[in-house]
Order: C-alpha cells, then sequence, then structure tokens
C-alpha cells in the first residue's frame, strides 16, 4: 500500500506490481484502453498489440458490463460491440493469456463482475483468476474507497495494484481516504464527466495535480485526452502518466463503420499512440528542464 | 415524520390500547450507514461521491432533524398540493367476493394519479434547500418523471427527465404531461430502451453536472441515502394506513399488499408496519409471461427480482438483481413498464431474507385481469403495476387474514393504450366488449 509522504515525492512507492511500478519509474507513462473484444475478439488482440508498439508502458483492457454508468458513448458502443460479439470474463482472462505483450496489463471492469466470478461470491476468485490471466491490476469506476476493503485483501494477497479515480470533486478527507488504498498509480479525472474525448485540457487537471502533489503515488490523468498536444500539456503540468480511452475506440469505431481492415485499424491506434507518446515525451522535458533550470 | 394516529388508551378488540397501536415505528434501519444486512451501499463513481456525502449531511439535517423546519413545508405543501391525507376506504364489492375485509389505500388520489409525488416532492423541496439549480431524473413509466415535473414546476426549478425511448412509445400521455410541466424529456436510446438504461443515462448527467444538480431517483434504489430518504418520503402511506386501519376498525389489518418494481410504493406501504410482526407483507411482483429466464439471451422476461433474483450490485447499491452467471444485467419485461427493472430497493431485499416480506410474482396475464376486475367491481381504474396486486388477491385471499389493505399505487389512465393492445391479445371475462364499435378509441 502507498503511503502518504511530503518529503521524497520524486519517488513513487511501487505497490504491489513491480511491473506498473517500473513502467512509471522513468519518464511518463502512456497508458492506453481499449475494450476487449471490441469489435470481436481476434481483432481486439491485434489493436492491442498495435498499443504495444506504439509504446504502451501500461495497457488498460475493458472488461464490459452491461451498465457502465461511468462511461460516455464512445466506450459504452464499445462495451456493447465487445458484448454482442460474446465477451464474458472466462474469454477476457483467455485474452489476456494469449496477450503477448510488453506492457503490463490493468483490468478495467464494474464491481458486479468481479463480485460475482467463481463458484463463491465476493471478489477474491475474481483477482485470483486474473492475477494467473497475467493481469498486474485493477480500475473499478463504481467501487469508491469506502466500500474496496475486500477487494483491497484479495488484490494484496495476489499481487495485484488497485487503482482508484480520483475526480475533480475529490477533496479533503476522501482524497486521504483514497490515497491510503490506491497501489499502482492513482487515476486523476481531468473533468467531470464520463468519459469521452475532447479537444481543451481542463483547469480541473490543473488543481487536480496540484492538490495530489504531496502523495507519493504516480499520477496518471485521463479523461478526454486525444492528440499528442494535450498529453504534452498535461505531463509538463505534473502528471506521471496519461490515460487514453475514447480516441482509441473512436478508431475502432470508425474502423468498424467504414468496414475497414483490421491492419489498417491496428496500423492507425499505433500510429496515434505514437503521437501520444512523444507528446507525453516532450512534455516530460520540458517540465524536467522546467525544474533542472531553477 | 409526525404522529398521524389517534393517541386515546380506549381498548381495541385486539386487547391493546389505540396508544399502544399508534405508537410510532422505528425505521432506523439503514439510515446510519447505508446498509440493510448485506444490501445497500454506495457504488458509484467517484465524481458523485462529493454529491452524495453532501445529500446524505442534507438528508440527516432536514428530514431527520427538520433544519429550517423543512418537515414542516414538506408535510404542508403535500397537504395543499398534494392532496393529503389519502382515504382508506372499505372496497365492499371486493369484501364480499373475497369474504374478508379488503381496504384499498388510495394513493391514486394523490394529485398526479400516482404515490410518486410524495417522493417527487420531498426531493425537490431538498434540492431547494440545499440550493441546487437544476433537477434530472429518470422514468420507467412515466409516474414518477410526471411527479418530479410536477414538483418541479411547482417550485419553480428547471427540470430535464430521461426516458427510455421504448418507454415513451409505451407511454405518450405521460411524455405529454411531462412536458406540459415544462420539463425537457431525454429519449434514451441505448440498450433495449427502458427504465435501466434511463437510470444510467441520468447517472451521466449526474456525474456531469453535479455541483449544480440534483438526481431526483424515483424508487428506494441507488445508493445511500436514498434507498431510506426515499422510503422517508413514501412512509407516509403506512403512516396513514395505520393510523387509519385503527381508526375505522380498531386494529391493525392482517395483511397488507403492494406491488414491488423498484419497491417505492412497496416501502411507503409496509414501512410503518415493519415493526408489526403481526402484520404481513406482501410484496407483489411482475412475473411477466414466465418466470423462466433465458441466460443465452440475456433475457427475463419477467421482472421478479425479489423472487428470482440473486446478489449483486447495480446503480449504486448490492441488492436482489436479475442477472446472468457473470453477473451481467438481464433485460427484464412486465406488461407494466414501471414494473419493468432488473433490481429492487436493497430494504426489500433484506426484509426478503429476514422473512419479514413475503415476495409473490404475478403474471401479466393475471394483472390484466385484476386491472378489469377492480375497474368494474369497485369504479377504480388502477395503474396496469397497481393491478398485480389484485391479480394476487385473487389468487391468494384464502391464505390472508381478515383485514387485508391494499396500497393502490396509482390510476391507470396513462396505461389504457397498453391495456387495450393486452386486452385484444387475450380472453377476459371482465373484459368491456368492444366488437360493435369502430374507428378506434
Amino acid at each position: 500500500m502507498a503511503d502518504r509522504n511530503t518529503e521524497s515525492a520524486a519517488k513513487p512507492e511501487t505497490g504491489n506490481s513491480a511491473a506498473i511500478a517500473e513502467a512509471f519509474a522513468d519518464g511518463p507513462a502512456y497508458v492506453p484502453y481499449l475494450a476487449v473484444g471490441d469489435p470481436s475478439y481476434e481483432a481486439s488482440l491485434e489493436y492491442v498489440r498495435a498499443l504495444d508498439r506504439g509504446g504502451a508502458d501500461v495497457i488498460e483492457l475493458g472488461l464490459p458490463f452491461s451498465e457502465p454508468i461511468a462511461e460516455g458513448p464512445t466506450i459504452q458502443g464499445a462495451l456493447v460491440r465487445s458484448l454482442d460479439d460474446g465477451m464474458t470474463p472466462d474469454r477476457f482472462f483467455a485474452f489476456a493469456e494469449e496477450l503477448d505483450v510488453d506492457a503490463p496489463l490493468v483490468c478495467m471492469t464494474y464491481y458486479n463482475l468481479i463480485y460475482q466470478y467463481g463458484a463463491e461470491t465476493g471478489p477474491r476468485p475474481f483477482v485470483e483468476r486474473a492475477a494467473a490471466a497475467g493481469i498486474e491490476g485493477l480500475v473499478v469506476p463504481d467501487l469508491p474507497a469506502e466500500e474496496a476493503d475486500p477487494l483491497r485483501e484479495a488484490c494484496d494477497e495476489f499481487g495485484l495494484d488497485l487503482v482508484f479515480i480520483v475526480a475533480p470533486t475529490t477533496v479533503g478527507d476522501r482524497l486521504d481516504r483514497i490515497m491510503s488504498r490506491v497501489s499502482g498509480y492513482v487515476y486523476v479525472q481531468a473533468r467531470l464527466g464520463t468519459t469521452g474525448a475532447r479537444d481543451d485540457v481542463s483547469d480541473q487537471t490543473t488543481e487536480s495535480l496540484d492538490r495530489l502533489a504531496e502523495y507519493d503515488v504516480p499520477k496518471a490523468v485521463g479523461f478526454g485526452i486525444s492528440a499528442g498536444g494535450h498529453a504534452e500539456r498535461i505531463v509538463a503540468g505534473g502528471a506521471d502518466g496519461i490515460i487514453v480511452g475514447s480516441a482509441l475506440v473512436d478508431i475502432v469505431a470508425e474502423g468498424v463503420e467504414n468496414d475497414l481492415s483490421t491492419d489498417e485499424v491496428a496500423d492507425r491506434l499505433e500510429a496515434l499512440s505514437r503521437e501520444l507518446k512523444a507528446g507525453a515525451e516532450r512534455g516530460y522535458a520540458a517540465r524536467v528542464g522546467t525544474a533542472e533550470s531553477r | 415524520m409526525s404522529e398521524t394516529g389517534s393517541t386515546t388508551s380506549e381498548t381495541t378488540g385486539a386487547g391493546a390500547t389505540r396508544a399502544e397501536l399508534s405508537r410510532r415505528p422505528g425505521r432506523e434501519r439503514g439510515r446510519e450507514d447505508g446498509k440493510f444486512g448485506r444490501y445497500g451501499g454506495q457504488y458509484v463513481p467517484e465524481a458523485l461521491m462529493p454529491a452524495i456525502e453532501e445529500l446524505t449531511d442534507a438528508y440527516e439535517r432536514y428530514v431527520l432533524e427538520n433544519e429550517d423546519g423543512f418537515m414542516d413545508e414538506f408535510r404542508e405543501r403535500l397537504a395543499d398540493f398534494g392532496g393529503r391525507p389519502i382515504p382508506l376506504q372499505r372496497a365492499d364489492r371486493l369484501s364480499e367476493r373475497y369474504d374478508r375485509e379488503i381496504f384499498l389505500k388510495r394513493e391514486d388520489l394523490l394529485h398526479g394519479g400516482a404515490h410518486k409525488l410524495n417522493n417527487a416532492l420531498g426531493q425537490v423541496l431538498l434540492a431547494k434547500y440545499m440550493g441546487k439549480e437544476r433537477i434530472i431524473a429518470e422514468t420507467g413509466a412515466g409516474q414518477h418523471g410526471t411527479a418530479t415535473a410536477m414538483a418541479a414546476a411547482h417550485l419553480d426549478m428547471p427540470c430535464e427527465i430521461y426516458m427510455g425511448e421504448r418507454d415513451i412509445n409505451r407511454q405518450r400521455p405521460n411524455v405529454f404531461r411531462m412536458k406540459l410541466n415544462g420539463a425537457e424529456v431525454n429519449p434514451v436510446t441505448a440498450g433495449r430502451g427502458t427504465l435501466k438504461e434511463a437510470i444510467s443515462e441520468t447517472m451521466r448527467d449526474w456525474a456531469t453536472t453535479v455541483e449544480n444538480t440534483h438526481y431526483v431517483i424515483g424508487s428506494i434504489v441507488g445508493p445511500h441515502p436514498f434507498p431510506v430518504m426515499v422510503r422517508d418520503f413514501q412512509a407516509v402511506i403506512s403512516e396513514e394506513a395505520r393510523a387509519q386501519s385503527i381508526e375505522k376498525t380498531g386494529e391493525l389489518p392482517t395483511d397488507v399488499v403492494a406491488c414491488a418494481g423498484g419497491g417505492s410504493n412497496t416501502m411507503g406501504a409496509f414501512a410503518a408496519f415493519v415493526d408489526d410482526e403481526e402484520v404481513a407483507l406482501h410484496a407483489v411482483e411482475a412475473g411477466g409471461s414466465t418466470l423462466e429466464v433465458d441466460e443465452e439471451a440475456g433475457v427475463a422476461p419477467n421482472s421478479a427480482s425479489l423472487y428470482t433474483g440473486e446478489e449483486g450490485v447495480l446503480h449504486g447499491a448490492r441488492t436482489k438483481l436479475l442477472q446472468d452467471s457473470d453477473g451481467q444485467i438481464m433485460e427484464s419485461h412486465s406488461i407494466s413498464s414501471g414494473l419493468d427493472y432488473a433490481g429492487v430497493g436493497p430494504e426489500l431485499a433484506y426484509l426478503v431474507d429476514e422473512g419479514r416480506v413475503n415476495p409473490v410474482a404475478v403474471d401479466d396475464d393475471d394483472a390484466l385481469e385484476g386491472f378489469h376486475r377492480l375497474s368494474r367491481t369497485e369504479g377504480i381504474i388502477p395503474a396496469l403495476e397497481t393491478a398485480h396486486a389484485f391479480g394476487f388477491l385473487e389468487e391468494h385471499h384464502e391464505d390472508l387474514g381478515e383485514r387485508v389493505v391494499v396500497n393502490v399505487s396509482g390510476r391507470g389512465d396513462k396505461d389504457l393504450d397498453a391495456a387495450i393492445e393486452e386486452t385484444d391479445k387475450r380472453d377476459i371475462d371482465e373484459a368491456p366488449d368492444m366488437s360493435m364499435f369502430t374507428g378506434g378509441i
């Protein structure tokens, strides 16, 4: 579990997963998201491999739930396509096992699927299976810190990180409560609302990063990042990583709409990944340069 | 909540004094930590948690502590705008038919034609006390949306309602009523376009606008404090019914019957009786066309989550749900769109597990017969939701005690189109013969 440490903010705690700690250790982390099985199991394998080739440091894999209340229309559409294609938790784990990528994998899903998995109710069977499939961490958008202790215990038992989301509205005691339970990295929600690509960088992002500065856990900013320029500004503003979902899912959706080949969609995903990664690195260089010039 | 019963010490037929029968029932369940045994809780995106905390604080101060006279104003508006108290009517023909006393709690007489106003007025007023500037709500059958739109107009608050596209088509009169009251109605096309999709969509709106907007959840579902708060606003139904029963018969009812979708009229009808162990409580769910489920297709042709559902987490709470073995939420079904929901309030799930509430299911056919029977025998056209309770009464009256209260949760005007369509598909004894009329109604 990460400790709040106001004295050594430069070096983050590792949490449970050494691979995730490593991903944030040197320079900014590019953390792309795709819904597994969108639009099919096989195509999705290629798409995730493309993210890896494009420079992903951590990959978030969406396991679809029928009622994704934290998602905007883009990712909701992806989850529906995946469910329509027959995605289940077991197929998801088979996917993770088949995936031969370098980046550590984080599963993003809703609590009911975690709670229901296996013969006994409760989060332990899901986490045990996820660990066996090579998943290194979990993000659960509808599980606030107050309800998360059973999952936290299971993650600690099997060596997974449990990533929490911090919103622009998260302040004071709530922030402390979340940060005392988070591991791996904290998902900084760039602005209020649901997921979805945007063309601007919110002031709420800067304010959130300022509030989090004293906590010694990597801060990855997500919600609305769609281009290298956004990534650059966000990392220059203090983020340790960027999380990109909807902009990548949009590429998959366009592929479906326009009946593009799997290779063409994969190429586009790889190209945007390179742009985002490069943007993050430019932002990091600017930030480090600024720090060194002080 | 105020005392509504008699406080004299006259001895009743049951040996208890009226004062004893009229004691204020305790309803502390869930108030402190939002949990009902293993159910309840707060499973929502982090962006909403501060709003949930703010609402919890407001609930405790204004509703429980009556700060700034909130509850006084609520009761006054419920009386003057809503028309409370609502009668507990003895149903003479049904009493004769079933050979026991049948009483009807006439929530259909509340302003707007359903029990929904109790909660909507309470929450919109609370939003006003909290300084919120905008109201959003979801609706299935349209009754909650209508009640929220009326309350928002009454209290001069802008209001937007999310409603599944399929439900919009099934409930056009209610859509018109909402718009008449100045609300915007936003169609939800995701999924099958019914209540659960509308709830998800409203939560998304709230996640974006949480700083100035209050989400008026329409039932005893969702994250704490909604289940306790909605119950407390709706408890006026059973507080009145309890006092009225004592007044009319000198005794408590032997049974209380209410239909159950999300469960707001159910808990409203049960709340004041839960501690009266001698009063049997029957929650009548929509059995749809069958209680069998098609797990492969992800469809439950019913909405009987208390009767057949399993524990899970949906829309902010742990409760009983219609779900497949992976935990995906199933599409539900009912002839009544107001009951067409895959979950149920956590308090009801808890009371069923405790054996305090008896969950039963009535199918579409029996509900429709109940709709016609009540209309013909008592001159009351019930909502299709309510009609399920009368389907249960017909089938199970011999198992019930001597004094039965049935909660008439709403009137059926909104359901006439659906009732005509469904009646045409069936051969129902009590149904009007329309064959000599042509050209539609």
